[in-house]
């Protein structure tokens, strides 16, 4: 045994691809898993830049083209195809930033590469199972892009109706293979996050350092084991539901059939138990990343510590007792409604709880402005205004019009492709001087925030408005009386997109131009225990495990 | 069409889904203030009863939200710009008290109280079938409205597809259901939306407080044509409505052609009734009345001879997914006629 332990040393480490595919470095791993987001996050990106180029006028202008570009349909046929497309391409866009650009940035890039560092430890508790974890994304991404290709539908490709994939439309509505790919690889997904999940829960309780009590444990660490549970406690249902989806759909049950005696709000039940703590699993990383921010950039602890924790800890649990709010127009009954409105209402008081801590640990003192703080700011401004419209779309009455509206779309873009989003953006800045060794230009990054935070307010802010003037989702064409706040909205998603690019050159020039890091590039409020390391960290680090006092 | 016939807006969309050419796209950002939240289908152009509580509602929630969030964040940018004194942990923890948590409860307190107090209003049972004076069944399809029309005036119930009728200030109970997918049933004008789900009968209560007509887009993805779902609901005059009830109960008066022989001929019977001839089909929309309609085809289409002409020809072009079959192959003067034969069934 002492030979085992003396042959490790810091060079160590495979060469070429196999230190990549065989992988059982949480950094190595946690690298892949961005780089995995990165490029899932250009396709999803594009995906809906495509869609906002089709909604900038009233009419076909766009889908008809790319429809007979990619599957070889011509004249009317390309118009029916594009229009099945379209809704392809929302099905995809949401899918493909959910479970392929924020779960894997969040938990399996940012938590994979730092939670370790964090409390201290060598690497996360199975090493194998953190490569599997990631090896299952790829599959599963293939199966998502190839049942784009798949026929649905009579006339269609790929699966439309959107993420939340209800039946009848997902079984009899869409017969062909497509919605099969999908659902199987959303299994591989849910697969690869469950994993992931055990190995942080188990990561977390057992392989803190001496002395790094729960209640010591920094607040992103503290955010990764919650949502750690959302995931092991919400993916099974959500693979059961899609499980009997694809049995409904090939081996002759009727779980959501009414002509077999089963139901079809059934699967909306099960899918809202999954998705809403999912909406979370998306968000409470950001909370704990924005917490780190703030702290670094105030040079000063958080405030309300134990607050800011357990805020999180309710947070969670009350996501698990709302899911119905999504289905207020499915004909629940007024007593149902009245205790969702009321257990939604209870969720925006934890969330106070953790933005007035956040401004107490801002209040005085000198603040750097560095591009991290910008981001969590950000962050803090644009989440507010997506919590605002959540408190209003928690009324069951107000939501029986906004309901599948433009509105909603705007309420949730807020919080997930501006929160959350907003929220890696921040992590990225901030821990990418640690993972790389290089800073990248201030000016670059700071240029992706303002083009960024133009851009997506230009998108979101005006889909409220046509919410309000009743144009409902999903719809590739629209009354002219809807084009104008859509010409905008399609600006600013073409300033978005320029938004991405500048990203994209900001890693390029950071990488060219090598600027070296150092240790600690934030000063002293930077005090959680990665920033003791090198930059970047040893291979192997913490073979001596620190004490915390 | 007496009753609404003053109403100018809600024209039809008349752009059936061609393609528009992609050069069309221009950079021109025209008039794009002009337009704003006005619109046929506004949320907030309330014309019903409910509908004027929902938009009362979003007034208070939109004020009340953007006090509080205009607090919040002038208080997070004094913060940030602030150079005095930090808080001490115990200031700092009343801010987080006091801000954080127990402001948020009292705010969120009254709004669910007044949420909860509006919440029956907003969704009236108006009691069963018979007690309702006008009870309309409506059945999404893919892609339009089955319509049935049950008054306490008739006895039997009074057939229609993809327009909806109400009269002035009496309350109209919904029986929604689905015949396929999952629908939802909205008029934005009115009140808020309820969905359409097959092996469920959900009900929906409205009542229209003033004249016109007001578009209804179907609210839940139902497929490649969801798009193309839509209807008009005309509210009338009371009296103007009996009339066209009663109207409406009785076969059409036809017009002398032998487009009704053509219509019979080519089997358009089989799937479609026109009361009083023996065109019983119910697969599709019942069109007895097809000629007094505000639009056709399910709210896409102008009601003219040449557009009946153009869909009888054409559905799978005008309508991907309808399950009608294309009927180009006829000869033009039985597309003519039986155009001319529909659109004269007032």
């Amino acid at each position: 045994m002492a030979g085992a332990a003396a042959h490790d040393d810091h060079d160590h480490r495979p060469k070429g691809w196999i230190r990549w595919v065989y992988s059982t470095n949480h950094k190595d791993i946690g690298t892949l898993y961005l780089i995995f987001a990165i490029m899932a996050g250009i396709v999803g990106g594009f995906l809906s830049v495509m869609m906002r180029w089709e909604l900038a006028e009233p009419g076909i202008q766009v889908f008809h083209g790319l429809a007979s570009m990619v599957y070889g349909v011509e004249g009317d046929a390309a118009i029916d195809a594009g229009k099945s497309m379209y809704n392809a391409f929302t099905t995809a866009h949401g899918l493909v930033m959910i479970f392929f650009m924020v779960m894997p940035a969040l938990i399996g890039g940012f938590a994979n590469w730092m939670v370790p560092i964090m409390i201290g430890a060598p690497d996360m508790a199975f090493p194998r199972m953190n490569n599997i974890s990631f090896w299952l994304l790829p599959p599963a991404f293939i199966l998502l892009i190839l049942s784009a290709f798949m026929p649905s539908a009579p006339g269609a490709h790929g699966v439309g109706g959107g993420w939340t994939i209800y039946p009848p439309l997902s079984t009899s509505g869409q017969p062909g293979p497509a919605m099969d790919l999908a659902i199987l690889s959303l299994h591989i997904a849910g697969a690869s996050s469950i994993l992931g999940a055990i190995n942080f829960i188990t990561t977390i309780f057992n392989m803190r350092a001496p002395g790094m009590t729960l209640h010591k444990m920094p607040l992103f660490a503290w955010s990764v084991l919650i949502t750690a549970f959302l995931l092991l406690l919400s993916l099974p249902v959500l693979a059961g539901g899609i499980t009997m989806l694809l049995t409904d759909r090939n081996f002759g049950t009727t779980f959501f059939a009414p002509e077999g005696g089963g139901d079809p709000i059934l699967f909306q039940h099960l899918f809202w138990f999954f998705g809403h703590p999912e909406v979370y699993i998306l968000i409470l990383p950001g909370f704990g990343i924005v917490s780190h921010i703030v702290s670094t950039f105030s040079k000063k602890p958080v405030f309300g510590y134990l607050g800011m924790a357990y805020a999180m800890v309710a947070i969670g649990a009350v996501g698990f007792i709302v899911w119905a709010h999504h289905m207020y127009t499915t004909g629940l009954s007024l007593d149902t409604q009245r205790y969702f409105v009321f257990a939604t209402m209870v969720i925006a008081v934890p969330t106070g709880v953790k933005i007035f801590s956040w401004i107490a640990t801002m209040w005085g003192g000198s603040i750097s402005m560095k591009t991290p703080m910008i981001w969590a700011i950000g962050f803090i401004f644009l989440f507010t205004v997506g919590g605002v419209t959540g408190v209003q779309l928690a009324n069951a009455g107000l939501d029986r019009s906004m309901h599948d509206t433009y509105y909603v779309v705007a309420h949730f873009h807020y919080v997930l492709s501006l929160g959350a989003v907003f929220a890696i953006f921040a992590a990225w800045y901030y821990w990418f001087p640690k993972m790389t060794g290089y800073m990248y230009s201030p000016f670059i990054a700071n240029s992706h925030f303002w083009i960024t935070f133009v851009g997506v307010n230009l998108v979101f802010f005006p889909q409220h408005f046509l919410g309000l003037a009743g144009m409902p989702r999903r719809y590739i064409d629209y009354p002219d009386a809807f084009a104008g706040w859509n010409m905008v909205s399609s600006y600013g998603s073409y300033i978005s997109a320029f938004g991405v690019l500048v990203f994209l050159y900001g890693v390029f020039e950071a990488f060219s131009k090598k600027r070296v890091a150092g240790a600690n590039p934030w000063g002293e409020g930077a005090t959680t225990l990665e920033w003791q390391l090198p930059s970047p960290p040893p291979f192997h680090q913490w073979e001596q495990l620190p004490r915390i006092k | 069409m007496s009753g609404f016939s003053q109403v100018v807006r809600g024209q039809a969309v008349e752009r059936p889904p061609y393609p528009r050419s992609p050069l069309r796209y221009g950079f021109i950002p025209i008039l794009m203030f002009a337009h704003g939240c006005a619109g046929i289908q506004s949320t907030l152009e309330p014309t019903g009863a409910e509908a004027r509580q929902i938009a009362t509602l979003f007034w208070v929630m939109v004020i009340g939200g953007s006090v509080v969030w205009l607090a919040v964040i002038g208080t997070l940018l004094y913060a940030a710009r602030w150079k005095g004194e930090p808080h001490s942990a115990q200031s700092a923890g009343r801010l987080i008290l006091w801000g954080g948590a127990i402001f948020p409860a009292v705010v969120l307190m009254a709004l669910l109280a007044y949420a909860l107090w509006l919440m029956p209003s907003l969704r009236p049972q108006s009691g069963e079938p018979p007690s309702a004076p006008l009870r309309i069944e409506v059945t999404g399809e893919q892609f339009w409205w089955r319509v049935s029309y049950r008054s306490k005036n008739h006895e039997a119930s009074i057939a229609s597809a993809n327009e909806i009728r109400l009269p002035l200030g009496q309350r109209v109970e919904f029986v929604l259901k689905s015949s396929d997918v999952i629908h939802s049933f909205w008029i934005p004008s009115l009140g808020g939306k309820m969905d359409m789900i097959p092996g469920r009968t959900n009900r929906l209560s409205l009542l229209a407080t003033k004249v016109g007509i007001f578009r209804g887009p179907c609210a839940e993805y139902c497929g490649t044509s969801h798009t193309l779902m839509a209807f008009y609901a005309m509210v009338m005059d009371p009296a103007a409505f009996d009339i066209w009830l009663e109207a409406q109960s009785q076969p059409s008066e036809e017009l002398a052609s032998d487009g009704k022989l053509r219509f019979i001929s080519n089997g358009c019977g089989s799937c479609h009734t026109v009361h009083g001839t023996e065109a019983t089909g119910t697969l599709g929309p019942d069109l007895t009345h097809l000629g007094s309609r505000e639009s056709l085809a399910a709210g896409i289409l102008p009601n003219t001879e040449e557009a009946i002409r153009r869909f009888i020809a054409d559905p799978d072009v005008i309508k991907p997914g309808s399950k009608m079959p294309a009927f180009r192959m006829l000869p033009e003067d039985d597309l003519q006629a039986i155009a001319s034969y529909l659109k004269g069934l007032k």
